[in-house]
C-alpha cells in the first residue's frame, strides 16, 4: 500500500516537472506569436531578478544574515563582464566565467569582515557601507568604468543577440537559471544547508554542538555572491548597457522586498517574488508615475496581513486543500 | 595647496554644521530604536517632508515671518504624520520580527516620496534666508555666514534639551524604563503605548526641525532623504544604537570626516564615511558608546 503511494507521489512528480518544463519552452513561442516582444523581455528579466532573489535567500531567509550590501555582488558581476567585452576581445564564456568569479572574491573580502558581526543593524549597516564603498569606486573612477555614463552597447554575441528577438537569450538565460536553481536547490539540501539553518534559529547553540559558525556563514556568503554574480551578467547580457545605479543601495532594498514579497520561507518564494515585482512594475508604469506609492502600499499589506510572503499564502493554502482531500 | 590655519578653521566650522544637522537626525533615529526596538527607515522621509513644508510655509508668508514660522510649524507638521504613522501602522508591528518592522518603514520611504512628489512636484525648490541670518562673520579673515552659527546654535540647544529631558525629567524616566523593561512599566500603571507614541512623534518633530533648518542651504529635492538616510544609519551605528551621547559622538566625528575628507579627496568624501564607519563596527561590534544590551543612555 504504502510504496504504491510513493511511486504514485513519484509519478506525479514528474508529471508536474515535465508540464512545467514543457511550459517553459513553449511559453516565449506563445508570447511572440500572440503578444510581443516585450513581454520576451520582461520573462528574460525576470530570470535574472529571480536568480539575484534565490541567491540572495541563501544568506537572509537560509542564514538568518541580514545583508544590505548584495547589490555590491550584482554590480560586480555585471560590470566585469560588461567590461571585458567592451576593452578585451575576450570570448563570452571567459567573461561569463570571469565575472561570477569577481563577484565571490569580493563577497569573500565583505564577508570575511562581516560575519562575526552578531548585532543584526551592524551587520546590515557593515554590508551596506562596502557595498556603497563599491558604488562610489564605480562612480567616480571614470577611467576604468566609465563613471555614471554607464557602459553602452555591450557587445553581445550573436547567438543570444536580442536584437531581432529575445528567443535565443530566453533560452540562454533559461538554461543558466535552472542550473544554479538546482545546485541551489542541492546545496539547501544538503548537510551544509542544514547547518546554515541552525545557525540562522540559533547560533549559540550551534556553536556548543562544535559548528564553527563564522566558518559556515562565510561559506554561504560567498556562495550567495558568486550566484548574485551570474544573475548581474544575466542583466547586462539583456540590457546591453548598465549604470553605476544596479550598485546602489536601493538595489540591496530591492531583492529584500523581492524576498518579502515571495515568501523567504520557501526556496521559490524569493524567485515568485521577482517575478511579482518586475510584471507589477511594468503594469503599473504603463498607468501611472506614481510606482513608488502602489509598491509601498502592497508591502504595508503583506507585512500586516501576510508576512510569509505571497507564497507562503499560496503555500498553507495547499496544505490545507491537501489535508481536506485526504480526511 | 598650503595648509593654511584659517583654511582648516572653515572646513571645521562647516563640518561642525554638518555634524549638527546628522545629530538632529540621528538623535530621533537612535531614540527611537532605543526605546521601541525598531529601525525607522523612514526617517529620512519625514526630513524631506519637513524641507519642503518649510519651502511652502516660506513661499506662503515672505520675508523673516515666514522663516520662523516655518521653523515652528513644519516640524509640528511632521511631528503630527509622525504620530498617525505610530498609531496606524508601527504599533501593529511592535512584537513582529526585525525584519518586517525594516519593510514596513521602507515601504514608507515608496510612499513619503511619491506623496511629495504629487503635492510638490519634482522641480528643485530653493527657500531663501531670512533677512537677519543673511550676513557673514569675519573671523580671521575668513568670512562665514551667519547661518552657520545659527545651525550650530539650534543644534547645541536640543543637544542640551534632550540631555535635560532623558536624565533630569520624570519623563525621561520613564522613557529609559520603557526601553529596559516595556512590561514591567506597563504593570506599574503607565500605559506605555502612548510613551512609545510620544517617542515616535518627538523623533519625527526632530527630523522635520531638521528639514526645516537645512532647508535655506540646499536644493530641496525628491532624493534628499535617501541620500541622508544613510549617513545617519552610520552616525547611529558608529555611536552605538540607542545611544544619544554616541549620536552626538557619530555627528561630529562624520561632519568632521567629511569636511577634511574634501579637502584632502573632493571625489571620494563620502567613501571616507564608509571605511571610517566599517572600521568602527569591524572593531568595536557595538558602536563606540553602545553596549550590547538595548536601551537609551
Amino acid at each position: 500500500m504504502e510504496t504504491r503511494q510513493v511511486a504514485q507521489g513519484k509519478a506525479t512528480k514528474w508529471f508536474w516537472t515535465a508540464v512545467i518544463g514543457l511550459s517553459l519552452i513553449i511559453l516565449p513561442f506563445v508570447l511572440e506569436g500572440e503578444f510581443s516582444q516585450y513581454y520576451l523581455f520582461l520573462v528574460a528579466d525576470i530570470l535574472a531578478w529571480a536568480l539575484f532573489a534565490m541567491s540572495f535567500n541563501l544568506v537572509l531567509g537560509y542564514g538568518g544574515m541580514m545583508s544590505f550590501g548584495h547589490a555590491a555582488f550584482f554590480g560586480v558581476g555585471a560590470y566585469t563582464c560588461a567590461l571585458l567585452l567592451v576593452k578585451t576581445s575576450c570570448p563570452l564564456v571567459l567573461a561569463f566565467l570571469a565575472a561570477p568569479l569577481a563577484a565571490a572574491c569580493v563577497g569573500l573580502v565583505i564577508g570575511y569582515l562581516s560575519v562575526r558581526i552578531k548585532g543584526v543593524f551592524y551587520f546590515a549597516v557593515l554590508t551596506l557601507c562596502f557595498a556603497q564603498l563599491v558604488y562610489i569606486l564605480v562612480y567616480k573612477w571614470r577611467g576604468f568604468t566609465f563613471g555614471d555614463d554607464g557602459i553602452q552597447g555591450i557587445p553581445v554575441p550573436a547567438f543570444i543577440s536580442t536584437d531581432a528577438s529575445y528567443i535565443n537569450y530566453y533560452f540562454f538565460a533559461l538554461i543558466i537559471v535552472l542550473i544554479c536553481t538546482f545546485v541551489l536547490w542541492k546545496i539547501v539540501r544538503s548537510p551544509f544547508g542544514m547547518i546554515l539553518r541552525s545557525l540562522r534559529e540559533n547560533p549559540e547553540r550551534a556553536a556548543f554542538v562544535g559548528i564553527n559558525v563564522e566558518h559556515y556563514r562565510l561559506i554561504a556568503f560567498v556562495i550567495s555572491a558568486f550566484f548574485s554574480g551570474v544573475a548581474g551578467v544575466l542583466y547586462a547580457l539583456l540590457q546591453t548597457s548598465i549604470s553605476p545605479d544596479i550598485l546602489f543601495w536601493a538595489n540591496s532594498g530591492d531583492v529584500i522586498l523581492m524576498g518579502l514579497l515571495g515568501g523567504m520561507t520557501l526556496f521559490l518564494g524569493p524567485a515568485l517574488g521577482a517575478a511579482i515585482m518586475v510584471l507589477l512594475n511594468s503594469f503599473v508604469t504603463s498607468y501611472t508615475e506614481y510606482w513608488g506609492f502602489c509598491l509601498g502600499v502592497i508591502l504595508i499589506l503583506i507585512v500586516l496581513f501576510f508576512p510569509k510572503g505571497v507564497g507562503g499564502v499560496l503555500a498553507e493554502r495547499y496544505q490545507t486543500w491537501k489535508r481536506g482531500k485526504e480526511n | 595647496m598650503s595648509l593654511d590655519l584659517s583654511m582648516l578653521l572653515v572646513q571645521f566650522i562647516s563640518g561642525l554644521t554638518t555634524a549638527m544637522v546628522l545629530f538632529l537626525l540621528a538623535s530621533g533615529l537612535t531614540l527611537v530604536f532605543g526605546v521601541m526596538n525598531v529601525i525607522n527607515f523612514a526617517h529620512g522621509a519625514f526630513y524631506m517632508l519637513g524641507a519642503y513644508l518649510a519651502f511652502t510655509i516660506t513661499q506662503m508668508l515672505s520675508g523673516s515671518l515666514g522663516f520662523w514660522a516655518a521653523l515652528v510649524i513644519a516640524p509640528t507638521v511632521v511631528c503630527v504624520v509622525g504620530g498617525i504613522v505610530e498609531v496606524g501602522l508601527l504599533r501593529r508591528i511592535y512584537d513582529k520580527e526585525h525584519l518586517l518592522q525594516i519593510l514596513l518603514t521602507y515601504a514608507l520611504i515608496f510612499i513619503f516620496n511619491d506623496l511629495i512628489k504629487m503635492i510638490w512636484g519634482v522641480n528643485l525648490r530653493m527657500v531663501n534666508l531670512p533677512p537677519s541670518l543673511k550676513g557673514f562673520v569675519t573671523f580671521l579673515g575668513r568670512r562665514f555666514p551667519v547661518y552657520y552659527f545659527f545651525i550650530l546654535g539650534v543644534g547645541t540647544s536640543v543637544a542640551i534639551l534632550l540631555w535635560l529631558l532623558l536624565k533630569k525629567s520624570r519623563f525621561g524616566k520613564l522613557l529609559r524604563a520603557s526601553a529596559e523593561h516595556r512590561d514591567m512599566v506597563g504593570l506599574l500603571g503607565y500605559n506605555v503605548r502612548t510613551v512609545f507614541t510620544l517617542v515616535f512623534m518627538m523623533a519625527t518633530w526632530l527630523g522635520g526641525l531638521a528639514g526645516a533648518v537645512i532647508a535655506p542651504t540646499v536644493r530641496i529635492s525628491m532624493g534628499m532623504g535617501m541620500e541622508i538616510i544613510i549617513e545617519c544609519f552610520i552616525v547611529v551605528i558608529v555611536g552605538g544604537l540607542g545611544n544619544v551621547l554616541g549620536a552626538l559622538l557619530g555627528a561630529l566625528l562624520a561632519g568632521e570626516l567629511y569636511a577634511f575628507g574634501i579637502l584632502l579627496m573632493p571625489n571620494y568624501a563620502m567613501a571616507f564615511l564608509f571605511i571610517f564607519a566599517a572600521v568602527i563596527i569591524i572593531f568595536r561590534p557595538y558602536g563606540l558608546l553602545g553596549k550590547t544590551a538595548q536601551g537609551v543612555s
